[in-house]
């Protein structure tokens, strides 16, 4: 069980109409292992993580998530399509940080971090609003609790989302683009929060990231994406220090280039 | 119009309406007119928790139903905008008899005028809810609400804010539309109005104290509304305008 892959991507396509999104996509990720994902607009980065996150469906291929399958379940030794229950059982191991945040306009910091704990895991509010709070602290908004999304900036905003997300204890998390939207100067301050989690819990990450700084310091493995497919992948230092593949280069090259 | 503006005009009109009740020709009228009146409030009331209930059932419906369920509340929305509350007051009134449902004119009243702007209502709340955005339904499957618990919890509080502005128009249609009331029996504000003309003929007493009633009415409402709206608001954009 332990040697299971925490995520495992098979062979999963994904297609808009005439557009192949992603093709054939396999790829395995380890407990634990914390992953980037790199490459030009377009290439399907956002898609694998929409459809993990279980927001957009799949064409071909199935997720397994522990060793479970997460878009399919299991009828007389066969896998189909996966009904809504079975989805949210798999997927609440599962959270998910957006580029644009996506906090609850109507509720406070706290309230956001602490309705789905409430509604979803039927958490008392007063367990909730303590463990609320920690996570809070630890992204350093223990004096927001009570501001409102439009009182904070977006550098708060989107580590009230994080907060937000580990509240649900998933064991994978999903970051896209999550410092894009942000000021320069206030991507350092998300960026310090992703390090403390990756080092202080036992979390599997996937992160979709154009900050190549971060990805080399931060990640086990990298991976670039090209046309809907895994390109070249590997450890950051192989894969930033001496890419085989052309298209890798010149992506990288044009990053640094612009950067 | 602010809602200052708003609130000195209703008390403009409660003030005339009570120094022309200091003058016997205007008084002699006002207890007969405020009978109907009280009719009308009823009506109006009732018919606007049926088209707010039908509404929001009937969005749901629409947007999240299974087939026959979106089917169905199709054909009611369909059917009750486009044909004209008249003749809906006239169907449960008159004919739905004619195959053994008999109801009291007031419980058709209610129901017609509800039924009617409940089905325009539906559009509002459709709107409202598609209008909320994408990333709140996103933000809520990644925290893995039901759809119920996003519904309940996420999307219809922000939807509400847009939907009231319509709604209170809708509620001041429903007012004017009971004085169709009377074609199925019942002594509403306009009825009385007009009975009490046939047998005195005081023209300008009457119907001044009869449109007096109706824009104090008409004042409550948009008043109530955009006092919902301000403290509603006021949740979802908390320093934003600071
Ligand atoms: N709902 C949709 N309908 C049609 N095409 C879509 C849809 N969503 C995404 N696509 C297309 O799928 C492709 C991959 O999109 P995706 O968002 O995964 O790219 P990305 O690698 O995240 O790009 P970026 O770096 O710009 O965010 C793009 O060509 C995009 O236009
Ligand atoms: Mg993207």
């Amino acid at each position: 069980m332990t040697d299971q892959p925490m995520v495992r991507f098979d062979n999963v396509s994904k297609r808009y109409g005439a557009l192949t999104v992603l093709d054939g996509l396999s790829l395995d990720i380890a407990r634990g292992e914390k992953v980037s994902i790199i490459g030009p607009s377009g290439s399907g980065k956002t898609t694998v993580l929409r459809m993990l996150m279980t927001l957009e469906t799949i064409n071909d291929g199935v997720i397994w998530v522990e060793g479970e399958p997460l878009t399919h379940m299991d009828k007389g030794g066969k896998l189909v399509p996966a009904n809504l229950g079975h989805i949210r059982r798999v997927r609440a191991k599962i959270g998910m940080v957006f580029q644009s945040f996506n906090l609850f306009p109507h509720m406070s910091a706290m309230a956001n971090c602490i309705e789905a704990p409430m509604t979803v895991l039927g958490m008392k509010r007063a367990d909730a609003e303590a463990r609320a709070a920690e996570l809070l602290d630890m992204v350093g908004l223990s004096q927001k609790k009570a501001h409102y999304p439009s009182q904070l900036s977006g550098g708060q905003q989107q580590r009230v989302a994080i907060a937000r997300a580990l509240a649900m204890r998933p064991k994978i998390m999903l970051f896209d683009e999550v410092t894009s939207a942000l000021d320069p100067e206030l991507v350092g301050e998300v960026l310090q929060v992703i390090r403390q989690i990756g080092r202080e819990h036992d979390l599997t990450m996937l992160m979709v990231t154009h900050q190549m700084g971060f990805a080399k310091e931060f990640s086990d493995r990298v991976c670039f994406f090209y046309q809907g497919k895994i390109c070249e992948q590997g450890p950051p230092s192989e894969l930033f220090g001496a890419p085989k593949n052309e298209r890798t280069r010149q992506f990288l090259r044009a990053v640094l280039e612009a950067g | 119009m602010g809602i200052r503006t708003l609130v000195g005009m209703l008390v403009a009109a409660l003030a005339v309406i009570g120094l022309l009740a200091t003058q016997t020709s205007y008084s002699l009228f006002l207890p007969g007119l405020l009978q109907g009146a009280l009719l009308t409030i009823e009506i109006a009331v009732l018919g606007s928790v049926l088209a707010v209930v039908m509404g929001v059932l009937a969005a749901l419906a629409r947007l999240y139903g299974a087939a026959p369920l979106r089917w169905l509340a199709t054909v009611y929305v369909e059917i009750f905008r486009g044909t004209s509350a008249l003749v809906q007051l006239f169907w449960l009134f008159f004919v739905l008899p004619q195959f053994g449902l008999l109801m009291d004119a007031f419980t058709v009243a209610v129901l017609a005028l509800g039924l009617n702007v409940g089905a325009y209502g539906s559009e509002v709340v459709r709107g409202a809810i598609l209008a909320v955005a994408p990333g709140q339904w996103e933000a809520s499957i990644a925290l893995n609400m039901s759809r119920a618990q996003m519904l309940r919890r996420i999307i219809l509080p922000q939807a509400f804010v847009a939907m009231i502005p319509p709604w209170g128009n809708l509620f001041i249609e429903l007012l004017k539309s009971t004085a169709l009331v009377s074609l199925i029996t019942l002594t509403d504000l306009a009825f009385k109005a007009q009975q009490m003309n046939q047998s005195t003929l005081k023209t300008v007493p009457i119907f001044t104290l009869v449109l007096l009633i109706y824009l104090v009415m008409s004042l409550a409402i948009t008043i109530g509304m955009r006092f919902l709206e301000q403290r509603a608001s006021a949740g979802l954009s908390r320093g934003r305008a600071a």
